[in-house]
C-alpha cells in the first residue's frame, strides 16, 4: 500500500531528506520511500515510481511517499522518519581539536617544537628524520639498524640546516635539563658532554652530579659518529654548539678511540674552542678519569666515588663473569681488567646484553632484565665462576625498580658462594632512588660501586684474593 | 641565533615517533611532548620513500609546485567553440573525464554520454548508430587538453565551452557549461530532451553569456569561491552560494544586455534554477592551478585526481604525464528515491579536481549544509577537513574556513604524506546510475584508492633515481 503525505512549508535540506529516505527504507515491510521537497525533479521521480502525485504542491512543501507491503509497516516507517528528521544538538567541545598527528613534521606544524625523538623501526627512521629536519626540528634517533649512507645523509642535512642529528643508535641525551632516552636526573651545571656512548655519558654525568657539579647539555651523536665514514659530523657540530653556549664552561667528549684522522679533526676543533675540553676515549681512559679531569678544570676536587661494600666477605674461588646492559661499561670493565691482569682478561666472559644479538624481539636489558636475571642464576650454578660483575643503569627510560628483581637473585647467588659486584650507574635524584637501589642490592649481599672502573677493580681483587 | 643555539638556550619541546616509553620518560620531567600516532608507510613504499628522501629536496620541490598551484588567479574570460580553442581537438575527438579509456571499457554513464554527444554532433541519428560508431571515435582525457568535465565529462567538438584565464600567468583552461540536474548528458542520459537542452545551451545560453562576459569583462572566480566558502559551499557538492554570487556578478549586464529580453530572462531563470552552474567553473579554475603546478622535478604534489567511471587515476607534478590508476571505487552514499547501491556506477568524473586544489571534501568544515554525506554530524565534517591538513602541503591563502578561525583550506595533496600516513584524500561526489541514460542516483563520499598513491610514489622514486 502507498502512504502519501504532503507537509506544507516544511523544509529540510536534500541531504537530510536522502538520509531520512534511507532510514525509512530500512524498516521491515517498506518497499520504497521517497521523502523529498516537492520540486519538479522530485515530482517526476514520484511519477516514475508510480506514486499518485498530489496536484497542489509548491516546491517548499515536503512530500512523504512510502510504499509498504502491509499497512502495519507504515507507523514504524513514520516513526523512523521523525527520528531521522530530528536535528541532533551540536556535540560539546573538542570538535575543533586537531586529530593526533602521524608525522613529526605534522606535529611541528601544529605546535612550536624544536626536537623530534625517533624510535620507529630502523628501516623507517631515515625518512622520518629527514622530514623532521626539513620541518626545522633537531632530531634524536634512538632507532638502530639505519644504514651508514643514511646516517651520513641525515647528518649532512643537519649541518646544512644548522640542526643537530643525535644518532642513529643514540640512547642518551640531556637538553636544557630534560633527559631524553636513557638519562639520569642530574643537576644543571657547567659541564657539556658530547657523547658517542650513551652509558658513557650517563656514567660521567652521574659521577659529576655526585661531586656536586651539574650538566648544561649532554648531546648524543650515535655510536658511529666518529667512524671514518661519518667523519664526526655530529660531534663537531655538538662541540661548536656547546662552545657557543654560555652555560657550558667545560666540554667533555666521550667516545671510543676514533680513527686517527677523525681524532685529529676533533682535537683541532677542540683546540680552537674558547671553552676548555676533555677528551675521554673509552678503552684508553676511564670514565671516572674523564669526570675527574672535567672537575679539575672547574677547580673542584673529585670526591672518592660512592661505594657500598658487601657485608659478606667469604666467597668461592673462580673467575670473573661480566653480565652488562651497557656496552661501554662492559668495554671499560674489560679495559680495567686487562690493565690489572694482562691478556688473560680477554678470555673472561663479558656479555653485553644490550647487543643486537640479545635485543632482537625483546626490550633493552635496561628495561627488561629477565635475560640477565636468568644468566645470573645460571652463573651461581657454574662452579668455574667466583665473581659476577654486573651493571645496573638507573634514570629515565630504565626499569622503574631494578633492585626489586635483582635482589632475590643476588641473595641466592651469594648463598651459593658467588661474589656479586654491582656497577651502579645512577644519580641521587633518579626516579628509582639511587641510594635506595644501592641499599637494596647491598642488603642482598652485593658490593656496590658508583664507579664502573672501581667495580671492575674490586671484582679483580676478589678473584685474586679469594676474599676481600 | 642559530637553530641549534635556540635549542640549547630554551627547554626542549619534543615530538615523539615510536616507543611510548620514551615519550613517557620525557613527559615525566614536565617537558612539552607531542606524541605522534606514527605507523609504517603503506606496503611497498618503504624503499621508494627512502630513495626519494635521499635523492631530492622534497620540501623544496613541493614548495615550488604548491606555490605555483595557489599562485594562479583564474578568471572566467569568455565562451568559445570547443574545437576552435581546445588544443589537439579534432573533428572526431571526444574528451572524457578521468584517465585514458577505450570505448570497450566504458561504463554505462560514460557510454551514455558519448552516445548523446555523437547524436548531438550529428554523427549518429540514433543510439544504435552511435554504439556502432563508438569504436571509431577518438577518445582522449579532458586533462590532456587543458580541460575538465564533471561526471562523464564529455566534451565534443562543437560544444560551447567556458574559457578560463589566469590573471597571474599564461594559463588557460576549458569546461562545458553545466546542464543542471536530472536527466543530463554528464550522468550518461541521452534522451531527446537531453540533446535538446544541449542545443539550447549552444543557441541561447552560450551566446547570451558570451555577450555578458564581453561587456562586463572577466569574472574573478577565485574571489567568488573564497566568498562562497564563507557562505556554506564546499565547492564540489554544494555550489549554491557560488552560483548565487555569480548570478549577482552577471545580473546587471544580463539585464541591460543585447538581444531579446525573453532570451536573457531564460538564461537568468536557468542559472537561478541550477545550483551547480558554478561547479564547472570551479573545476576549470582548479585546472589552471594544477597545470601550473605540473612538471616540478621530484615533487610529489598530486596534480590530478580523476575518474572515468571505470578507473580512478592520479598524476604527480614530478612524474610527467604518467597516470597511476586503480579500479574506480564504490561511493558510500545516499540514494535518491528508490535507487540503491545496486543502481550506482563506480566513481566517475574530473570533479575531484576540487579536492585536488583544496575544496570539496577538503573544505567540508566550511559546509555544514552537506555534512549528511559524511555521517550526519558537523563535527565529523570538521574533523575530515582537519585530517586532510596532514596530507597537504599548504593552507590556501584565500580559501578560508570561518569555523577554523579562518584557516586556509588544506591545499596541495602530497602523495608522499599519503603513503606515509595512510590517510587517503576524501572526495565529496555525486553518484551516476550505472545504466546509460538513468542520470544521477545519489551522492556521497569516497576515498581515493590506495594503489594509485603507492604506484605513483614508486614511480617518483624511479624518476628521482634516474635523474
Amino acid at each position: 500500500m502507498d502512504h502519501i503525505e504532503v507537509r506544507r512549508r516544511t523544509y529540510h535540506d536534500s541531504v537530510r531528506l536522502m538520509q531520512a529516505s534511507a532510514a525509512v527504507q530500512k524498516i521491515a515491510g517498506v518497499e520504497v520511500a521517497l521523502i523529498a521537497m516537492a520540486t519538479d525533479l522530485n515530482l517526476g521521480l514520484l511519477e516514475d515510481l508510480h506514486f499518485e502525485v498530489p496536484g497542489d504542491t509548491v516546491p517548499d512543501d515536503m512530500i512523504v511517499a512510502i510504499r509498504a507491503s502491509s499497512e502495519g509497516a507504515i507507523p514504524a516507517a513514520l516513526t523512523a522518519l521523525e527520528g531521522a528528521l530530528v536535528v541532533a544538538p551540536a556535540s560539546g567541545g573538542g570538535m575543533l581539536a586537531p586529530p593526533q598527528p602521524h608525522l613529526l613534521s605534522s606535529a611541528a606544524r601544529l605546535s612550536d617544537l624544536n626536537l623530534g625523538l625517533i624510535s620507529v623501526p630502523g628501516p623507517h627512521a631515515f625518512v622520518e628524520a629527514a622530514d623532521a629536519l626539513r620541518a626545522g626540528l633537531n632530531v634524536m634517533i634512538f632507532s638502530d639498524n639505519v644504514s651508514v649512507e643514511h646516517e651520513i645523509a641525515l647528518k649532512r642535512l643537519g649541518v646544512e640546516k644548522d640542526l643537530l642529528v643525535m644518532g642513529p643508535d643514540c640512547g642518551t641525551a640531556i637538553v636544557g635539563g630534560i633527559g631524553l632516552g636513557f638519562a639520569n636526573a642530574v643537576r644543571p651545571g657547567p659541564v657539556g658532554i658530547v657523547g658517542a656512548s650513551g652509558t658513557g655519558t650517563q656514567h660521567i654525568s652521574c659521577l659529576l652530579d655526585d661531586a656536586g657539579v651539574g650538566i648544561s647539555h649532554a648531546l648524543g651523536t650515535g655510536s658511529r659518529d666518529l667512524s671514518a665514514a661519518v667523519g664526526a659530523l655530529a660531534t663537531l657540530q655538538g662541540i661548536e654548539a656547546l662552545d657557543a653556549d654560555p652555560a657550558t664552561r667545560v666540554i667533555v667528549i666521550v667516545s671510543k678511540p676514533p680513527a686517527p684522522e677523525i681524532a685529529a679533526k676533533v682535537r683541532a676543533l677542540a683546540a680552537e674552542c674558547s671553552t676548555p675540553t676533555v677528551m675521554c676515549m673509552i678503552g684508553e681512559d676511564t670514565l671516572e678519569a674523564g669526570a675527574t679531569a672535567a672537575l679539575a678544570i672547574l677547580g673542584v676536587e673529585a670526591p672518592a666515588p660512592e661505594s657500598w661494600p658487601a657485608a659478606v666477605s667469604a666467597h668461592r674461588p673462580g673467575t670473573i663473569r661480566g653480565l652488562f646492559s651497557g656496552g661501554t661499561l662492559r668495554d671499560e670493565a674489560r679495559m680495567v681488567l686487562r690493565g690489572l691482569m694482562g691478556e688473560p682478561a680477554a678470555e673472561l666472559e663479558m656479555i653485553d646484553f644490550g647487543d643486537d644479538e640479545y635485543t632482537r624481539g625483546r626490550p633493552h636489558p635496561m628495561i627488561d632484565q629477565r635475560l640477565r636475571l636468568d644468566q645470573l642464576a645460571a652463573t651461581s650454578a657454574d662452579p668455574a665462576v667466583g665473581v659476577a660483575l654486573i651493571d645496573v643503569v638507573l634514570g629515565y627510560g630504565s626499569h622503574p625498580d631494578p633492585a626489586s628483581e635483582l635482589a632475590p637473585v643476588i641473595e641466592d647467588a651469594v648463598a651459593a658462594g658467588l661474589a656479586v659486584v654491582v656497577s651502579l650507574c645512577g644519580a641521587a635524584g633518579d626516579p628509582q632512588g639511587r641510594d635506595r637501589q644501592a641499599a637494596s642490592l647491598n642488603e642482598a649481599g652485593a658490593a656496590v660501586f658508583s664507579s664502573n672502573a672501581a667495580a671492575a677493580a674490586h671484582a679483580h681483587a676478589l678473584m685474586e684474593g679469594g676474599s676481600a | 641565533m642559530s637553530h641549534l643555539e635556540r635549542l640549547l638556550t630554551g627547554e626542549p619541546r619534543v615530538a615523539t615517533a615510536g616507543v611510548d616509553l620514551l615519550a613517557e620518560g620525557v613527559e615525566s620531567q614536565g617537558a612539552t611532548v607531542v606524541r605522534t600516532d606514527w605507523r609504517p608507510p603503506l606496503e611497498g613504499t618503504e624503499d621508494a620513500l627512502a630513495t626519494i628522501t635521499a635523492a631530492v629536496d622534497l620540501d623544496a620541490a613541493n614548495r615550488e609546485a604548491v606555490g605555483r598551484l595557489v599562485g594562479t588567479h583564474p578568471h572566467w574570460a569568455g565562451i568559445a567553440v570547443a574545437s576552435e580553442v581546445i588544443p589537439a581537438m579534432g573533428e572526431r575527438t571526444f574528451l572524457h573525464a578521468g584517465p585514458p579509456l577505450e570505448w570497450a571499457d566504458c561504463s554505462g554513464p560514460m557510454r551514455g554520454a558519448l552516445i548523446g554527444a555523437m547524436i548531438y554532433e550529428g554523427l549518429a541519428g540514433t543510439p544504435e548508430e552511435a554504439i556502432a560508431l563508438g569504436p571509431e571515435i577518438e577518445l582522449s582525457p579532458c586533462h590532456h587538453h587543458r580541460s575538465v568535465g564533471p561526471m562523464a565529462g564529455v566534451v565534443s567538438p562543437t560544444m560551447p565551452v567556458s574559457v578560463i584565464e589566469d590573471a597571474n600567468g599564461e594559463g588557460v583552461s576549458y569546461a562545458t557549461l553545466n546542464e543542471g540536474l536530472g536527466k543530463v548528458l554528464r550522468y550518461g542520459a541521452f534522451a531527446p530532451e537531453v540533446i535538446e537542452r544541449l542545443r539550447w545551451i549552444d543557441k541561447v545560453l552560450a551566446p547570451v553569456l558570451a555577450d555578458v562576459l564581453r561587456r562586463r569583462g572577466p569574472v574573478d572566480l577565485r574571489s567568488i569561491v573564497s566568498q562562497a566558502l564563507q557562505m556554506g559551499d564546499d565547492g564540489h557538492n554544494r555550489n549554491r552560494a557560488a552560483t548565487s554570487l555569480l548570478l549577482r556578478e552577471l545580473a546587471p549586464s544580463l539585464i541591460d544586455g543585447e538581444g531579446p529580453a525573453d532570451r536573457r530572462a531564460e538564461v537568468f531563470r536557468f542559472l537561478n534554477s541550477n545550483d551547480h552552474f558554478m561547479l564547472n567553473l570551479v573545476m576549470a579554475a582548479g585546472k589552471i592551478g594544477v597545470d601550473a603546478a605540473a612538471g616540478v622535478r621530484g615533487s610529489s604534489l598530486v596534480t590530478t585526481m580523476a575518474r572515468n567511471g571505470t578507473e580512478f587515476g592520479i598524476r604527480l607534478s614530478g612524474t610527467g604525464d604518467a597516470w597511476f590508476t586503480a579500479p574506480a571505487p564504490v561511493v558510500d552514499g545516499l540514494y535518491l528515491g528508490a535507487f540503491t547501491a545496486e543502481d550506482a556506477n563506480l566513481d566517475i568524473g574530473d570533479s575531484a579536481i576540487t579536492e585536488t586544489v583544496g575544496l570539496g571534501g577538503f573544505a567540508m568544515a566550511a559546509s555544514p549544509a552537506i555534512v549528511g554525506f559524511v555521517g550526519g554530524t558537523a563535527s565529523g565534517a570538521v574533523q575530515r577537513t582537519l585530517t586532510m591538513y596532514e596530507i597537504t602541503l599548504t593552507e590556501h591563502p584565500d580559501y578560508k574556513i570561518p569555523i577554523l578561525e579562518s584557516r586556509g583550506t588544506p591545499t596541495g595533496i602530497d602523495a608522499v604524506r599519503v603513503v606515509r600516513t595512510g590517510i587517503l584524500p576524501v572526495i565529496n561526489t555525486g553518484i551516476a546510475g550505472k545504466e546509460a541514460g538513468v542520470g544521477m542516483v545519489g551522492a556521497g563520499i569516497v576515498d581515493a584508492p590506495v594503489a594509485c598513491f603507492t604506484s605513483a610514489v614508486q614511480a617518483l622514486a624511479e624518476e628521482c633515481s634516474n635523474a
